[in-house]
């Protein structure tokens, strides 16, 4: 269970919201929402530990982040606004060395299997440099599958994509809740999962 | 399973490094050629007047060392901050100061060792006798990951920030000077016959002390760019 209380951020001198508290449970899904320059991407980097907030704290199973450190990353998965993805690379070896990086290595089958699933088939050995935008995002969304974290913050997940692949990224954000996972994330369009019910967080 | 052991991390890390490296090879020649080219203007512009050059050859050589390593530095960090893979590096469930450590490392590799393998053949142009070559590739072989490490820090701190190419440069140098020093003295120690030893100790006692502390320093300096 991820419990953040009374979180404030700045960005700058800036100050971008305070005293914002709630929890995300196993099977939860959380939205947040609000306007741009509103926090959103500072929100979730502080969630994933790489920002400091100015003050209040983020609690996983009861401990805070800061104290947890390996042990919190291990169960994390952050998708940022870049791909992390290497254009010197093709996709596969891309894969390859974020899953080892997460601490969950994979082997060829599984990371074709992933990536195959995500929609690039037959690409899986073309150098990244050559794809489109919509299929780097796509690579970069084909950790989602061989991920074994609980906890998913995904900024802007959807950026790029086109209707099929919003459809498959809300099929594996579903099977990841069933199975008790957490997801927040951000997003401009409408992603909906079927039988659950996205809770919002508004930023002003 | 979600585990990774350190070396794990530390053969990942440089694999991948390297891996990429290769895939840009320019890069890597770039700074090759940049230290020949030093070397070779020397004898050029002072003229061919053997014992001048061949009580010049090791500081020539370990300033072009220092000047080539300083071109590769901006690379360093901020090819994978700004394609999002250092924001993933800081989430690896494991030290991030052995993950830095192990990006030196691979720095290290395609930097510093191109330049240690072609010294001596540089050194030949400036006659130095057999044993002096040996030392010299020794000293480098001592000091160049100093530069390496020295530098990362630089890099690190330097991240993200507007003409920070020039700036890491004018951080890093001074720090290196001891190393230059050294360097040089344990060259011409041999030359004038006396013994290259301590000058060759005291550089490893300053790669032993980066290696314990620059890796830390510069996880530091990149948590705060990062922020």
């Amino acid at each position: 269970m991820l419990e953040v209380v009374n979180l404030a951020c700045s960005r700058g001198e800036h100050q971008l919201f305070s005293g914002l508290s709630f929890t995300v449970k196993p099977g939860e899904l959380l939205r947040v929402e609000g306007a741009n320059g509103r926090g959103k991407t500072t929100l979730l980097r502080a969630l994933c530990g790489i920002m400091m907030p100015v003050s209040g704290s983020v609690k996983w199973q009861g401990k805070d982040i800061s104290e947890l450190a390996e042990a919190y990353c291990r169960d994390l998965l952050y998708l940022g606004h870049l791909n992390a993805i290497k254009d010197e690379l093709n996709a596969l070896e891309n894969m390859q060395i974020s899953c080892s990086l997460a601490g969950m290595p994979a082997n060829d089958a599984e990371l074709v299997a992933a990536i195959r699933r995500i929609g690039l088939k037959g690409r899986e050995t073309f150098p990244v440099k050559s794809l489109s935008q919509g299929q780097r995002r796509r690579v970069a969304l084909s950790r989602l599958l061989l991920s074994n974290a609980r906890l998913w913050i995904l900024d802007e997940p959807l950026a790029a994509l086109d209707t099929g692949a919003v459809r498959l990224i809300q099929d594996i954000i579903h099977e990841h809740l069933v199975k008790g996972g957490m997801v927040i994330y951000t997003t401009h369009q409408s992603l909906n999962v079927e039988g659950v019910d996205a809770r919002s967080l508004v930023l002003t | 399973m979600n585990s990774m052991t350190i070396f794990g991390l530390v053969r990942l890390v440089i694999g991948r490094d390297v891996k990429l490296a290769m895939r840009r090879r320019a890069d890597v020649l770039t700074i090759l050629i940049f230290f020949v080219m030093i070397v070779s203007l020397f004898p050029l512009a002072v003229g061919s007047e053997v014992d001048l050059l061949r009580k010049m050859a090791p500081g020539v050589v370990w300033v072009a060392a220092l000047l080539s390593s300083m071109l590769s530095l901006g690379r360093m960090f901020s090819a994978d901050y700004l394609d999002g893979t250092l924001e993933q590096m800081l989430l690896v469930p494991q030290s991030f100061s052995m993950l830095v450590l192990s990006k030196i490392a691979a720095h290290w590799l395609m930097s510093g060792v191109p330049l240690v393998l072609i010294a001596p053949i540089l050194g030949l142009q400036f006659d130095m006798p057999v044993e002096s070559l040996l030392v010299l590739v020794v000293a480098l072989l001592l000091g160049t990951p100093v530069l390496s490490m020295i530098g990362a820090v630089g890099a690190a701190l330097t991240l993200g920030l507007r003409g920070g190419g020039v700036l890491v440069s004018l951080l890093v140098l001074p720090l290196c000077i001891p190393v230059l020093i050294f360097g040089t003295s344990a060259v011409s120690a041999i030359t004038e016959g006396t013994n290259p030893l301590p000058n060759l100790a005291l550089l490893g006692a300053i790669l032993l002390g980066s290696v314990v502390f620059s890796p830390w320093v510069a996880a530091q300096a990149l948590k705060i760019s990062m922020e």
